[in-house]
């Protein structure tokens, strides 16, 4: 039965998916011992509501459960509880009322048929969701004059590069006209240019009909800035904070922030965070600078903490204040830089 | 919620396309899949000729070496193919599209039937032109239907195997392996199955490769075969709706398990 009450594009409550390893197999009846965990939670609990004609993003680090959520939204994965609705249906129950409504990317995907050119792919993709051939061929004309891939329509997919492949992807996700749109790090691995067009497309794609929903997940926070209505930011498996930008912005507008860039030497900034009125500092590292973030508790810390590096050794190339970023809101909640959590297991990227 | 037949055909269209497309693009096709088995019927050929056996035995050959590109399709291009989908990211396109699974390994099995009609016809054609292969047909309309009758029965027998891939991942690779050479000899591909005593015979029967071949040699060559043609016939479409609705109900139920899993997306498993 079709829910008439249900006004979100994409709600989930309390969703939960943990996923099991293989049980231990028999030998010629000797137990094989397995040393690994034989359970990983990827989403604990997560509750969310998106509303008709957002664009929503998700944010967190790889292994934080973005990828795991958007399978079980888009019907691919059954969550292990709770519940997930797309446009007022349920995942589980009704995933053929779904499936004509949505469609999904996926950034670094290599789905297609490398005997198949681009036209030829993407029109194959646009049949299986019942698009007339003839108006399939137009969408793809247009979609590949976005992405500026009209020349290699006619070239196998399998000479395309990376990034051509990843444009071709993308056009697949937008051919199909979905109601509701899932785009999974859609502009990963593209060159700046590529990137942008994708941005401005994006958002005209959203003006051009109002009804229309798109729950992106991305690494770069400036795209997730520039795009998103609302943004829910998740890590292990769970929502830490779902606002919209200016909003997560403004929770880190309580503590000033410095920006302090440093000769490379001795590591002398790992314990900043020790030196009182210190709220959080984080540390990246260039070939020729060391760049330090840190959010004060009280603006006269910057003395310390200046002072501290200055008896370790360190030498002090700049300092400035600075405006808060996503970025800063997001180590905030999380406790460290969407790029400093590259040591999870892979297996089990979110 | 069933799905509007027009979709259903669009999309089987669709997946017929890339296997038809090979076809006309793989130019390396003809000396694999037509030379290599035409040493492999010569082979058989003289030994036949060499025992003085009936001339139809040339034409067993030949038409087994023919029938057996079909099921080397079936378990290859068939049975591992949503296995291959997965692992190139096709898969999750194909279950998250309003189109049925059905409809994309019906379009699977059109163009494996498309190209390998071709292959099996380039065989017939070589082998026929070398071996001097004596038909006498009694029907072509029997022939041409019986044949089409094995197709379906066993491109049905493909698409179940394909849904067990969903659940058994890439063990279901030793299955196949496992499947081949006795089908080989059961089907018996280079000579007459009836040799087989009664109830080895009637269980060979159970592959409709078996049943199609010896119903096809009756009506080729008029030599006596393990059953009457009708009743081959009969087994054959019993067969084919057996696979077919047997491949649609695995299809829902594994697709579940693989879902509840996570084995339909998740590519290290």
């Amino acid at each position: 039965m079709i829910s008439t009450m249900d006004t979100s594009a994409i709600s989930t409550t309390q969703l939960t998916r943990t996923y099991r390893k293989a049980q231990p197999r028999r030998w010629w009846g000797k137990r094989i011992a397995q040393a690994a965990p034989t359970e990983f939670v990827a989403l604990h609990d997560v509750s969310l509501e998106v509303r008709h004609g957002e664009l929503f993003g998700l944010l967190g680090p790889n292994g934080a459960g973005k990828t795991t959520l958007i399978k079980i939204l888009t019907t691919l994965l059954a969550p292990t509880s709770g519940s997930a609705r797309v446009d007022g249906l349920d995942v589980v129950t009704q995933p053929d009322q779904i499936r004509p409504r949505i469609n999904m990317v996926s950034g670094g995907e290599s789905s297609g048929y490398g005997i198949l050119n681009v036209r030829e792919n993407l029109w194959l993709f646009a049949r299986i969701y019942g698009v007339p051939s003839a108006e399939a061929h137009k969408r793809i004309e247009r979609m590949l004059d976005v992405v500026g891939l009209a020349d290699k329509a006619n070239s196998r997919i399998s000479y395309l590069s990376t990034g051509q492949r990843q444009k071709m992807n993308f056009c697949r996700g937008f051919i199909t006209n979905p109601k509701i749109l899932f785009l999974d790090e859609p502009t990963l691995g593209l060159d700046v240019t590529s990137a942008r067009a994708i941005r401005t497309f994006i958002k005209q794609w959203m003006k051009e009909q109002a009804n229309r929903t798109l729950l992106l997940t991305t690494h770069y926070m400036a795209e997730a800035d520039e795009l998103c209505d609302r943004l829910a930011i998740i890590d292990k498996g769970q929502v830490l904070a779902c606002d919209t930008p200016a909003n997560l912005k403004r929770r880190v507008q309580q503590y000033p922030l410095y920006t302090l860039s440093l000769a490379p030497g001795p590591n002398g900034w790992a314990d900043l965070q020790r030196i009182p009125g210190v709220h959080q500092s984080t540390a990246t590292t260039t070939p020729t600078t060391v760049e330090l973030k840190l959010s004060l508790i009280e603006e006269s810390a910057i003395g310390s903490v200046v002072q501290s590096l200055v008896n370790r050794g360190g030498h002090i190339l700049s300092l400035k204040r600075v405006e808060p970023t996503l970025e800063d809101a997001f180590i905030e909640l999380v406790g460290h830089s969407i790029t400093e959590d590259e040591s999870r297991p892979a297996e089990h990227r979110g | 919620m069933s799905v509007p037949f027009r979709l259903f055909l669009a999309a089987a269209l669709a997946r017929t396309y890339p296997r038809v497309a090979w076809l006309f693009r793989s130019r390396f096709w003809v000396i694999q899949e037509t030379v290599l088995p035409v040493l492999a019927v010569a082979a058989f050929a003289y030994a036949y000729r060499s025992m003085n056996a009936p001339p139809a035995y040339t034409g067993f050959v030949v038409l087994g070496a023919a029938m057996t590109t079909f099921w080397l399709n079936v378990l290859w291009g068939m049975g591992a193919q949503l296995y291959w989908e997965r692992d190139s990211g096709n898969l999750e396109h194909y279950i998250m599209s309003p189109a049925p699974l059905m409809a994309v390994l019906t379009g699977m099995a059109l163009g494996g039937m498309t190209t390998t009609i071709v292959r099996a016809a380039a065989i017939t054609v070589t082998g026929v032109i070398l071996f001097d292969v004596p038909f006498q047909p009694t029907s072509w309309w029997a022939l041409t239907a019986v044949f089409l009758l094995t197709l379906v029965a066993l491109y049905g027998l493909g698409m179940m195997f394909a849904s067990l891939f969903l659940l058994w991942g890439r063990e279901a690779w030793h299955l196949v392996n496992l499947l081949q050479e006795p089908v080989y000899l059961l089907s018996g591909t280079n000579f007459p199955v009836s040799i087989f005593p009664k109830a080895i015979a009637i269980f060979a029967s159970i592959i409709p490769l078996t049943a199609g071949m010896d119903a096809m040699r009756q009506i080729l060559f008029r030599t006596p075969g393990l059953f009457p043609v009708w009743i081959e016939v009969l087994v054959l479409a019993i067969l084919a709706g057996a696979f077919l609705s047997a491949a649609r109900r695995f299809l829902r139920v594994l697709e579940r398990w693989a879902k509840e899993e996570g084995r339909l997306t998740v590519r290290w498993q």
